[in-house]
């Protein structure tokens, strides 16, 4: 893997995520660019499941929200650690997938895409219900939880890393399912499921693994995410425009690569900062999302990188 | 010796349509075994039963002495079993190196990546195909599809294939390319099951054959006594053409 070109790409943009802001000070950059990568994060791991199986989960900011809560509940009640309380998220949310993998992802097609929405409506009307996570006020962390992290203003900056940090684990994930054993079976089954099952591929472990794998490190970020906002309410953890967002990043970029699904996030992430901070367009930017999907779905199906590819066939040797 | 397959008063009906009614043979090691009948005898039906794909309502089916009736079809892969579709299921945007290494990664070594590249491409140059290795499968002709349908499957290195109507579709050239191969293949000692509509391949082909009429065993035995047999030849007379093709392929 050390031999490999794309593994020292994504160390470097790694390294560029990590540096870049932290050079100057520069909240600002740091700010937009801790949002490109939840976007990566997200559509990265979103991307196991409708890029490599070809299962499209319309619910995948479940995990995130999930996540989100485990975290902050086990920081501010339980007074665990920042990481413990992380980890825990990650393991809980993808167990819990794995799980519900094994059941839900009998259905397919558009059977599956409801059934991931309905998933993430109900976890929200659950946790909108349950009191001991605030039910649907949600929890509010003081500005204490902070103070093992070096304060406030530090702990902004541990918190990013972290995040970056998350967001580079996504990037490698992706990277070592599709060079592997599973990563070609899953792409078999995203092809053509049954041929898949009759060549011997275990259909029903693999999905479930993949749809756990998925959840792992959005919950994490999850985690971190509304650690650092210090509160989590049921309709910002579970809003689904998010995991639009994610899908709408996923397909322009290029289903199935990771260097097309990160560049794609990184590229959404920029254009809605503009949009939100440009006069004209605020508020507007699902509506020009839309607009986007609907574009690359009729005129660009294999997104951003497939027309990389076509035009630069060399690329594809490089950027997987 | 227990055989290799073995199937056992076997039923399997659609809603009211009874596909194949308590049916009962074996396959022995080694040798290619022809399954013949007219559209409907419930020839593709008895594959889906046999690699897992349908559940059969009565009956056991056993290979190599373990109780298979019933487990999914990535199971019953794992225990050497492999099949071609009569209607081809290439990975289409995969290449046909990608579609053979999917059936040696899953196969019945359950090899790693690397190694099962090896026997991937081996494979692909024992049915023709070394020269479209990197070709996407959607790319190739019918015949080419076909041909990886049987490379994905030897892939797997099973001990028994289900080949389910590997010539249809084929031009004479191809189907005496395709007959080749397959007589390659059991030089190997491979068991063979084949289903067949063009008499004069499945006849010189195969050891055994075994006729299917609406679900049931019809007759078994040698390709010369099978033709023969005034059951068979009656069932066969609903579709002329085909009768007159079982008379004349008969050998003498």
């Amino acid at each position: 893997m050390l031999r490999r070109p794309f593994f020292w790409i994504i160390a470097l943009v790694i390294a560029v995520f990590a540096l870049a802001p932290a050079i100057g000070n520069d909240v600002q950059m740091r700010e937009s660019l801790l949002l490109a990568a939840v976007y990566i994060t997200l559509a990265s791991n979103l991307n196991l499941m409708l890029g490599y199986a070809g299962y499209v989960n319309f619910g995948s900011i479940v995990f995130f929200g999930l996540g989100g809560y485990i975290c902050v509940y086990f920081v501010s009640a339980q007074n665990w650690p920042l990481a413990a309380g992380m980890l825990a998220a990650g393991i809980a949310v993808s167990a819990l997938a794995f799980l519900f993998g094994l059941g839900v992802l009998r259905l397919r097609g558009a059977f599956f895409a409801l059934s991931t929405i309905g998933i993430n409506e109900a976890v929200q009307a659950f946790v909108s219900n349950f009191e001991p996570w605030g039910g649907s006020s949600g929890i509010y962390l003081s500005a204490e939880v902070f103070q093992p992290l070096g304060g406030p203003g530090q702990a902004l900056w541990i918190i990013y890393f972290l995040i970056v940090g998350v967001m580079g684990l996504s990037l490698f994930l992706s990277y070592a399912i599709k060079t592997s054993k599973v990563g070609l079976g899953l792409l078999a089954i995203g092809q053509n499921e049954d041929a898949a099952a009759i060549l011997g591929v275990p259909t029903p472990f693999y999905k479930a693994l993949a749809y756990s794998a998925s959840a792992f490190l959005p919950a994490i970020a999850g985690g971190l995410y509304f650690f650092k906002s210090a509160f989590i309410q049921p309709s910002d953890a579970f809003d689904l425009s998010l995991s639009t967002e994610a899908m709408v990043i996923t397909m322009l970029g290029g289903q199935g690569t990771v260097t097309g699904v990160a560049l794609g996030a990184y590229l959404y992430e920029e254009l809605r900062g503009f949009l939100l901070t440009s006069e004209a367009f605020s508020h507007f930017q699902l509506v020009i999302a839309g607009v986007l999907l609907l574009i690359t779905v009729l005129f660009f199906p294999s997104g951003l990188m497939g027309w990389i590819y076509s035009r630069f066939p060399r690329t594809q040797r490089v950027l997987e | 010796m227990t055989a290799l397959l073995e199937v056992d008063e076997v039923s399997k009906s659609f809603g009211g349509v009874q596909a194949v009614r308590e049916l009962s043979f074996a396959v022995q090691g080694g040798e290619i075994l022809g399954l013949i009948g007219p559209n409907g005898a419930g020839k593709s039906t008895l594959f889906n039963l046999i690699n897992g794909v349908f559940t059969p309502e009565l009956g056991r089916i056993r290979f190599r002495g373990i109780d298979i009736t019933g487990k999914p079809p990535y199971r019953i892969a794992r225990h050497g079993l492999s099949r071609t579709h009569q209607i081809v299921q290439p990975l289409t945007s995969m290449t046909v190196l990608e579609n053979c290494t999917v059936g040696a990664c899953f196969g019945r070594e359950n090899l790693p990546l690397a190694r099962a590249r090896e026997v991937a491409r081996e494979a692909a140059v024992v049915v023709g195909l070394e020269d479209r290795l990197r070709m996407p499968a959607s790319q190739l002709t019918i015949a080419g599809k076909k041909r990886l349908e049987l490379a994905r499957a030897l892939s797997a290195q099973p001990l028994l294939l289900l080949l389910d109507e590997v010539l249809a579709g084929l031009n004479p050239t191809e189907i005496e390319h395709m007959i080749t191969v397959i007589r390659r293949i059991r030089e190997g000692g491979m068991a063979i099951v084949i289903i067949e509509h063009l008499m004069q391949a499945i006849m010189t082909l195969s050891d055994r054959i075994i006729v299917l009429n609406s679900g049931e065993k019809l007759a078994e035995g040698l390709p010369s006594v099978v033709a023969r047999d005034p059951r068979v030849i009656e069932a066969y007379l609903g579709d002329p053409a085909l009768a007159a093709e079982l008379h004349e392929a008969s050998p003498a």
